[in-house]
Formats: structure tokens, C-alpha cells, sequence
């Protein structure tokens, strides 16, 4: 059976010969087919495309070739990454007959290390959304309770590694999208540096703050992912020319002596007492490893929020000027050209979708440019300004990932505010560029996981994910 | 109330979306929730700070030179060879509504 099987065991189970590639997709259909129903992660299976680079690996095991290092490894896409001959739909209806000609970069430097392709994961339409509730293709139910809610916008991706329909997926994270869905599905998410994976065939939200990440289960499995997807892309200009560690060999190196930021920002009104209960009691835990806990102050995080509905919706309503019904998706019929792009528009996008083209058309037009949209510019260099100064002392922040563990299905989605409200500690990384994971590390009284954030410096993953490993391995050594 | 019924026409138009009357309602009431909570941004001083539009800005613009200077560290010799191939016509078509197999066909265009 395929549960709980990590990268390494899937590809050593192969290597072995003890199962095939071809074995082991066939089991994740055919558990998919049997829980996915209640649990809506997947939109599109491309089982096709799977078997192909199963039978692939199964004949380089038949042969005795050495393996790479995710061969065999079941994973799956977030659907805003475009996939050859395979649909890509955002979410969204207007693309809803969309079959994009080319790869992802993310998505081919997969499966060139030997990962099975599984199928799309559903998610808020364009990314916009910390539900999942805004997909056009419905809901998609929280394996660990399915009356709430994954988070979103990469609710799939966080639910299929929770319910072990896929062992490592890729996500997407504007705003908190890979960490907030991590936290409250109780996997580990990662929200790389700007500029460390390539964004080539990622449907783009917000252009200065998209970035693409791994879910997994564990912290050595998101580094594996890392290291296969990160690195330099001509196709990408804003990829940077940045080597990539071997973030696996980095894991095991000792936390001793790191020195973790605490800043009393990210623990006001409105965390939850439990939440704050379990990340205090984690870290904690990373003292006892010897690791020393530093306050620090990020003084402009309330302003966060604010500052990146602005910027993220200006960059939206930009970026989804290219939906007009022209090139591909969704054409309404209409006696003329405009009228045309405007029927096409309001019958193809959500109300999330049109809401945010909206507020960043309103920030961007004649009158109101300086009084928001350059006002939240100049905000965003005061809030990276923050973790330059905070960086200088530390070598990792830590905090809550989310306010509160997964909410009711429908609890927030007739009031934005509250659901904006809900990236609050996660925004921030997005508008710094530096690198967050979500790391499960604990439970409340009703089961729901809660979510340990870190922040690093740009480009140090390395030390993130050395951190985060460190944590997860004292959690699970204490917890039996 | 910041933004009016005739702002909301106006953006609408600006941004290619009709909106039926129930969604220019939903609009209306959103954006002013939202501005007002985006207005505690005047709270900061931010006369001598820097607008902040790409994190990549920080690997390698050279903030002491002016226009295309500042990106030098980007620029590239032309490329004569090896350039990659565009797509092929019939997959760049491939997606659209209508096509005759060689432009992307739209309706009459007709002043507005």
C-alpha cells in the first residue's frame, strides 16, 4: 500500500525491486479514486502521462541503472502551473478547456529527476484565496476534518500529502499560500527565496510576490524537492544566478548555537491561545537544542496586510488583463470587440477574481496611484527593512504560521476582510522575498494541527530547513 | 464612503468587466471595507522612503546610476545562435475560441 512512504523509501522500494513505478501509480489512482470523492484535491488525472514515466523508471530498475533521486516518487501539481497536453484551469472557468503547449519549469525539472505526475490540484481560482473556497471546480474538504477548511490558495496541494494521495506536491505562495494550507492540513510547506525557483509557466497572480514551493510530510523531503526544482532558468529573468546547496547533506549539520528570533509582533491579539501555546512550546523545544532564543522586533508588521492587498491586487489586475478571449479560454459571444473582452471577463471569473481586479484597477488608476499604490511600495521597504535589521541579530525568526487552526467551511467567505485577515503572519515573508516553511507542531484540544513558522535570510534555506529538521525530529523523538 | 456607485463604473470599465447591478452593490460595500482598512498606510511617514516594486532589485541594481544603467549587471551579449525556437503556428493557435488557422479571429471592432 502506498501510505506513508517517503521519497527515499519509494525510490530505494524500486531500486530494490520490491514494487515498480507502474505498481506503485496504479495504488495512488486507485487511492485517490477511493477517498478523493469526500476530499476534492485533484482536478485533472493525467494517468497517461504517469504511466509513461513509470514504465520509464521501471526500465531503468529492470536494467540495473543507477535511479534519480525522486524516481518513481508519486507527486502532484497545483493547477496554476501549466502542464503539456495536460489541462490547466487556475481554478478558473475562463480557462476551463485550457491545454497549455509547453512544461513548467518546476514541473519538468520534476519529473527529469524521475517523479510520477500524478494530476492537477485544485485550488482558489488564480490563487486567490486562503480557503480553497474560490476554486470554480468547488471546495476542497480538510483530510484531518472535513467540515473545514485546507487554507488556500494551495488547499489541494496540502490536502493530497495530508491524505496521502501524493507524496510530495508543488504548490504555489503569493501571500501564504503553501504555508497556511501546510499548517492547517499538518504537513510541512516551504515558500522558497524570490528568485530561487523558477516562475516559467506559473500562471502569474502577483508577479513580485509569486513564488513556487514543495509540500511534503517531512522536512527532508520538501529539501529534496527543493533541490531538484531550484536554481537558475533562462526562461525566468527574475530566477536568480544564485548556486543551490545540497539542501539534504546541509540537514544533518547541528543547530547549536543558531541564534532564533522571537518578535512580539507576531504574537498579539487575535492568535489563538492554543497556537500560541504550541509554537511557544516549540520553541522552547529549540532552546533545549541548544539553539538560542533572541527577541526581536519587526515593528511594521500590522502594516503588512494592508500594504500587500494593494500591491498583490495592482499586480493581479495586470497580469489578468491577458484573460480577454482572444488567444485561449473562455469567449462569451458578443456583436463586437469590447463588448466582447467584457462579457467574456465577467462570465469567466469569480467574484474573489473580479473583487481583485477591481481594488487594484481602483489603486492603480489616475488620482489614486500615489495615495496607495506607491504608498504601499514604500511601506514594503519599511517591512523588509524590519527583517534586515532583525537578520543582523538572528539567523532564523520564529512564529505562528496562522492566527488560528483550520476554520468552518463558509465561515469567512461572505466577508474578505476577515479572510485577508487570515494571512496575517505569512504575508510579510512575500513582501521581503525571504524564505518560510510550515512545520506541524502540535494540536489543539479538537485535533487541528497548528503550524511553527521560520523565516531566514535570502538565499539561506540551508539554515531553515536545518532548523526546521532539527524540530522535527526532537517533536517526533518526544512524542512516542 | 470613499469609493461611489460612479467609481465603481468607472473601475469596472478601466478593468474590461461589466458587473451585473448585485455585483456593483457587492463591490461598492467591499472596496470601502477594504480601503478603510488599507488607510492605516497613512499612518507611516514615508516621504524619504524608497518605493519598493521587485525583491530582486536587491541582487545586483546599482542604485547610484541612472536608467538602464542601474540593471547592468543583467545585460547580455546578443545571442545569434541557438536561439530557442517559437512556437509552431498551429500549437499557438491551438487554444483559441476562433481561429482560421493562421490569426486569432475576433469579432468586428466597432468604436465604443
Amino acid at each position: 500500500m502506498p501510505s506513508g512512504l517517503t521519497i527515499d523509501e519509494v525510490r530505494s522500494t524500486i531500486a530494490e525491486r520490491k514494487t515498480t513505478a507502474t505498481a506503485l501509480a496504479h495504488d495512488f489512482y486507485t487511492r485517490i479514486r477511493q477517498e478523493d470523492p469526500e476530499i476534492g484535491a485533484f482536478l485533472t488525472l493525467c494517468e497517461e502521462r504517469a504511466l509513461v514515466q513509470a514504465g520509464r523508471i521501471d526500465k531503468m530498475a529492470a536494467e540495473g541503472k543507477p535511479l534519480p533521486p525522486l524516481a518513481g516518487v508519486p507527486v502532484a501539481i497545483k493547477d496554476v502551473m501549466v502542464t503539456s497536453g495536460v489541462r490547466t484551469t487556475a481554478g478558473s472557468k475562463i480557462l476551463d478547456n485550457f491545454i497549455p503547449p509547453y512544461d513548467c519549469t518546476a514541473v519538468a525539472r520534476l519529473e527529469a529527476a524521475g517523479a510520477v505526475i500524478l494530476g492537477k490540484l485544485n485550488c482558489d481560482e488564480f490563487a486567490m484565496g486562503s480557503s480553497n473556497e474560490n476554486s470554480a471546480y468547488g471546495a476542497v474538504r480538510n483530510p484531518r476534518d472535513k467540515s473545514r477548511v485546507p487554507g488556500g490558495s494551495s488547499g489541494g496541494s496540502a490536502a493530497a500529502v495530508a491524505a496521502e494521495m501524493a507524496v510530495a506536491t508543488l504548490g504555489s505562495d503569493t501571500g501564504g499560500s503553501i504555508r497556511q494550507p501546510a499548517s492547517f492540513c499538518g504537513v510541512v510547506g516551504l515558500k522558497p527565496t524570490y528568485g530561487r525557483v523558477s516562475r516559467y509557466g506559473l500562471i502569474a497572480f502577483a508577479s513580485s510576490l509569486d513564488h513556487i514551493g514543495p509540500f511534503a510530510k517531512t522536512v527532508k523531503e520538501v529539501a529534496l524537492v527543493l533541490r531538484t526544482i531550484a536554481g537558475r532558468d533562462p526562461m525566468d529573468s527574475t530566477s536568480a544566478e544564485v548556486p543551490v546547496p545540497d539542501y539534504v547533506a546541509e540537514l544533518e549539520k547541528p543547530v547549536k548555537g543558531l541564534r532564533i528570533g522571537v518578535a512580539k509582533e507576531y504574537f498579539g491579539s487575535g492568535l489563538d491561545p492554543e497556537v500560541r501555546a504550541a509554537v511557544e512550546a516549540a520553541i522552547q523545544k529549540l532552546a533545549e537544542l541548544g539553539c538560542e532564543v533572541v527577541p526581536v522586533s519587526l515593528p511594521h508588521t500590522e502594516y503588512a496586510i494592508p500594504a500587500y492587498y494593494i500591491v498583490a491586487t495592482a499586480e493581479a489586475s495586470s497580469n489578468l488583463a491577458r484573460f480577454d478571449g482572444v488567444r485561449y479560454g473562455f469567449r462569451a459571444k458578443a456583436n463586437n470587440l469590447s463588448e466582447m473582452y467584457r462579457l467574456s471577463r465577467d462570465g469567466g471569473f469569480g467574484m474573489e477574481v473580479k473583487r481583485r481586479i477591481m481594488l487594484g484597477t481602483y489603486a492603480l488608476s489616475a488620482g489614486y496611484y500615489d495615495a496607495y499604490y506607491l504608498k504601499a511600495q514604500k511601506v514594503r521597504t519599511l517591512l523588509t527593512r524590519d527583517f534586515d535589521e532583525a537578520f543582523k541579530k538572528v539567523d532564523v525568526i520564529a512564529a505562528p504560521t496562522c492566527p488560528t487552526p483550520a476554520f468552518r467551511l463558509g465561515e469567512k467567505v461572505n466577508d474578505p476582510l476577515a479572510m485577508y485577515l487570515a494571512d496575517i503572519y505569512t504575508v510579510t515573508a512575500n513582501l521581503a522575498g525571504i524564505p518560510g516553511i510550515s512545520v506541524p507542531c502540535g494540536e489543539n484540544h479538537e485535533k487541528l494541527p497548528i503550524g511553527l513558522q521560520l523565516f531566514a535570510r535570502h538565499f539561506d534555506e540551508a539554515t531553515l530547513l536545518r532548523v526546521a529538521h532539527a524540530y522535527e525530529r526532537e517533536r517526533k523523538s518526544t512524542q512516542n | 464612503m470613499k469609493v461611489t456607485d460612479k467609481d465603481v463604473a468607472y473601475v469596472a470599465d478601466l478593468a474590461n468587466l461589466e458587473l451585473t447591478e448585485e455585483e456593483r452593490a457587492h463591490m461598492l460595500r467591499d472596496l470601502n471595507s477594504i480601503l478603510e482598512y488599507v488607510d492605516r498606510l497613512s499612518e507611516l511617514d514615508t516621504d524619504k522612503i524608497a518605493p519598493m516594486a521587485q525583491v530582486s532589485d536587491r541582487y545586483g541594481v546599482d542604485e547610484s546610476r541612472q536608467g538602464s544603467e542601474r540593471f547592468a549587471y543583467a545585460i547580455r551579449e546578443d545571442v545569434k545562435d541557438g536561439l530557442r525556437k517559437s512556437l509552431p503556428h498551429d500549437v499557438a493557435v491551438k487554444n483559441a475560441p476562433d481561429t482560421d488557422g493562421t490569426f486569432f479571429e475576433v469579432p468586428k471592432v466597432i468604436e465604443r
